[in-house]
């Protein structure tokens, strides 16, 4: 994740689809095109769909990391578009 | 003393304070919302110390979704937002969108309830009539505890207790030609649920002459049609139907009936449409009337071109203005 400067993080491990999908497409509405936000997900259903769905809107995961604990770290850069 | 509402003029007792008109207008969230007296900015902390004169008008401010949404909208239209048509960008369109409905009716409840479940930003519900019991059949924006009530009264009870989030404006009485073009003239769309020719031709006639874009629905025993109007695509009402029929030619409803689920069916189209419009998604329904049977479930899209002789929208308009046609009205 330091490869990237950050300006944005949230945990959603407390989230359930589709608010986990949800908040993180509305925290990248709030960034400017092309900032890197950073999401921390379950295992499981968040960590396989909400990339996936965010791919779909335009942006671009850099990096999905396992935090050992059951959550993944997800990095993405927001689409250049508006949302 | 009166008081100008949000463009609506309404009595108020004397002495009143911004604070105490949030009250009696029932606002949700008046920590969200910002108010404007006479066209200037009213600071939240002197609601409680601001008193209101006779004539002064007051705008309220809401937060429109134009820039991040709360977590309780995104959870409260989330199905709308995983959609990818609608996504956040249809959502905060939605939020800034304007709506008036005409006619709190059989047509107007289906609409009134799914745009105001939707999240559209401002609804106007417009009617002159009370409700009776024989309207329940269909009217589902009011219950048994509402007969003999105003009908824009039960519209607004039964639309903030299912989503007090939007903002709802009140215009009590019917639409004529002296007040109509003021009536639609903040509004980005007009349903028009009404249930009797005169107004149709109306709110045809008026949509048309400010280039207001409406959703025009009728419906009758089991059957019922829809027709979309934007300025410069396809037909107005008129060009279908110059003018309206002499009092007696067609049988209003309450000689011919009408099955109360077909009124849900038609107005939540409307509904659609009015989304639709404001999200700037799909094909609108313009340049066809769409035909219901309801008894053989057949549906049916009508190509229709707008006439060049139209008497509103043609190549040589002799209707200049809003007029008023005389009708044997029946409540849908």
């Amino acid at each position: 994740m330091e490869d990237f400067a950050i300006e944005c993080h949230l945990d959603l491990t407390d989230e359930v689809c589709p608010m986990t999908f949800l908040k993180a497409l509305a925290a990248l509405d709030e960034l400017r095109g092309g900032a890197v936000a950073s999401f921390r997900l379950n295992a499981g259903e968040s960590v396989a769909n909400v990339p996936r769905t965010l791919k779909e809107e335009g942006h671009k995961t850099l990096k999905i990391s396992d935090n050992g604990d059951g959550t993944f770290t997800l990095v993405v850069k927001r689409s250049l578009e508006d949302l | 003393m009166r008081l100008v509402i949000s463009g609506v003029s309404k009595e108020y007792p004397q002495g009143l304070t911004v604070k105490e008109l949030l009250e009696a207008e029932k606002v949700a969230t008046p920590e969200y919302v910002t108010v404007a007296l006479n066209d200037a900015l009213v600071d939240i902390g002197q609601f409680a110390a601001t008193v209101l004169k006779d004539g002064d008008s007051v705008e309220f401010l809401y937060y429109m979704g134009g820039g991040a949404l709360s977590e309780e909208e995104l959870r409260r239209y989330s199905r709308n937002i995983i959609l990818k048509e609608v996504g956040l960008k249809g959502q905060k369109r939605l939020a800034a969108g304007k709506v008036l409905v005409i006619g709190a009716g059989g047509l107007g409840s289906p609409a009134l309830f799914y745009l105001a479940a939707a999240g559209v930003g401002v609804l106007g519900i417009a009617d002159g009539d009370s409700v009776d019991l024989s309207n329940l059949q269909r009217q589902i924006l009011h219950g048994a505890a509402d007969v003999g009530k105003k009908k824009t009264r039960s519209a607004e009870e039964s639309l903030r207790a299912l989503n007090p989030q939007i903002r709802l404006r009140v215009h009590e009485g019917l639409a004529r030609a002296d007040n109509i073009l003021d009536l639609i003239a903040d509004y980005d769309f007009v349903i028009d649920g009404t249930d009797n020719f005169a107004a149709k031709f109306l709110i045809n006639d008026a949509c048309v002459l400010a280039g207001k874009p409406f959703s025009h629905a009728g419906i009758i025993r089991f059957t019922g049609q829809l027709l979309t109007y934007v300025p410069g695509r396809g037909p107005c009402y008129r060009c279908l139907f110059q003018n309206p029929p002499p009092p007696g030619a067609i049988p209003t409803c309450r000689e011919a009936g009408v099955i109360g689920a077909l009124a849900g069916t038609i107005g939540t189209l409307q509904a659609m449409e009015a989304m639709k419009y404001l999200m700037g998604i799909g094909e609108l329904l313009t340049g066809a009337l769409l035909t219901h049977d309801a008894l053989n479930m057949d549906f049916r899209k009508i190509k229709v071109a707008a006439r060049p002789g139209c008497a509103v929208c043609g190549e040589r308009p002799t209707i200049l203005e809003p007029r008023d046609y005389e009708n044997p009205a029946c409540e849908l």
